[in-house]
């Protein structure tokens, strides 16, 4: 009970420095929105063509937005040398990494939820027939991101080219979980309920999570402490 | 001592290779769907079981720097990763030239070349932050998280693409098929040239760990002559 207390005021925390200042909230939906935009160019809007290449152009647009607000996860923490006081406080580092994941998972969700309707309106879609498994899908699929990207920032908080290597080195490890999100959010965007055959990309997703998560979980301790 | 067990190895996986070539090339007869071309599959396939065994050395050797915080294990992890990159490129390549001239194309986003691709760019990735920490302690422990990570990410995606349709050729090996699909004089040989990839690769992680130390030898150096003056 006390470990989810504690895992709670690390994600609470996080989450209320950034809703007070939207600084990384604010450029990061700027930003989808901005690639959202340019993929009118990529593909003839109004073709066929666009809703079997949706989720492909969704999970891009999330892939990179959501770094700009990975990179604030532990970034946040270096100004007045807070990250030291945090480590230096009676918690468990898998603690303060599940406090962080859950704090960006939050924050890349509210993007999602804000960009799925602009979509569906610009892109002149509708994407809501399937809802409840669209939203567990991208759940998991951002899940797999907020691991990743709060472990890897932890790795490379200390670097100077910092907001260079977190996508660097977040992208080709992610694409298993990508490639299974933009293939399930294609099939139910376009209406269809996900059948036996792309069964397998739902397992990918959550194998995907399990094991990195518990990956990062175990190791995080080093990585901050040493 | 040291040194001359690393170039007598060297010698000795260089005379086989010439050995290997004279087999490969006036020996062995032509396939009999690809021609000629299929000989390149002998520096196709060995370089990369090479290219995974150092990886999977590099992942272990930063487990064990993890736990025992001694300094050989970073040295190996980094020799191991820089040389399976180098193998692992001579795999991509290959795949390339041979693909090029089979499939009339140079790549093709089919699933092995996919997973090929990504694991290079992930180790990519860690050589990359290697070079960006300035500070060696938390040079090795971190290069040490992330090798372990790398390793696991690039099972994950072999795993994963392998569910994925692929155009590439399937196993031909006796023990992945289980069947004689392999003309025994041709798999014969390709053992032969895994046994030289890997004593390849072994002298060259020999090489460049002695690299690495010399070069740590010269950092603290001038670490300590900047305290001197």
């Amino acid at each position: 009970m006390n470990y989810l207390r504690q895992i709670g005021a690390v994600a609470g925390k996080d989450l209320r420095s950034e809703l007070r200042t939207k600084e990384a909230l604010n450029a990061s939906l700027s930003f989808a929105v901005v690639i959202l935009l340019l993929f009118s160019f990529v593909v003839d809007p109004d073709s066929e063509m666009l809703e079997q290449m949706s989720g492909g152009l969704l999970w891009m647009v999330f892939a990179f937005s959501g770094t700009l607000i990975l990179n604030r996860g532990f970034a946040r923490e270096l100004p007045n040398d807070c990250l030291d006081a945090l480590i230096a406080s009676p918690i468990p580092g898998s603690a303060l990494f599940l406090g962080k994941a859950i704090a960006n998972f939050t924050l890349i969700a509210i993007i999602q939820i804000i960009c799925f309707p602009v979509f569906g309106i610009l892109y002149n879609l509708t994407w809501t027939a399937q809802l409840p498994m669209l939203a567990a899908v991208s759940a998991l699929a951002t899940w797999s991101m907020a691991t990743l990207g709060t472990m890897f920032g932890a790795l490379t908080v200390n670097m100077q080219l910092r907001e260079l290597m977190l996508p660097m080195l977040i992208y080709p490890m992610l694409i298993p979980a990508l490639m299974a999100a933009m293939q399930l959010t294609t099939l139910l965007v376009s209406g269809q309920p996900i059948d036996a055959e792309h069964q397998i990309w739902l397992r990918v997703l959550i194998a995907f999570d399990i094991i990195f998560t518990s990956l990062a979980a175990m190791l995080v301790e080093t990585v901050l402490v040493g | 001592m040291r040194d001359k067990l690393i170039y007598g190895a060297g010698i000795f996986a260089a005379l086989y290779f010439v050995r290997n070539l004279y087999v490969i090339l006036l020996q062995l007869p032509d396939e009999a769907m690809q021609g000629a071309v299929y000989r390149i599959f002998f520096f196709h396939l060995p370089p990369y079981f090479a290219a995974v065994a150092c990886f999977l050395g590099a992942a272990f050797a930063s487990g064990l720097y993890l736990k025992t915080k001694l300094w050989k294990y970073d040295v190996f992890a980094v020799s191991a990763t820089e040389v399976g990159l180098a193998l692992a490129s001579i795999n991509l390549v290959t795949g390339m030239i041979w693909g090029r001239q089979q499939w009339g194309i140079w790549w093709t986003w089919d699933a092995r070349l996919t997973s090929a691709l990504i694991t290079w760019l992930i180790y990519l990735g860690y050589l990359m932050l290697r070079e960006g920490i300035k500070d060696p302690s938390e040079r090795a422990k971190n290069s040490a998280v992330l090798s372990i990570f790398s390793f696991a990410a690039v099972y994950f995606t072999y795993k994963a693409n392998e569910w994925y349709r692929t155009q590439h050729p399937g196993p031909v090996l006796t023990i992945r098929t289980g069947k004689n699909t392999i003309d025994p004089a041709m798999q014969a040989m390709l053992f032969h040239n895994l046994i030289a990839f890997l004593l390849l690769a072994i002298v060259l992680v020999a090489v460049r760990m002695k690299l690495e130390d010399s070069q740590r030898a010269v950092e603290s150096l001038r670490r300590r002559a900047h305290a001197i003056a």
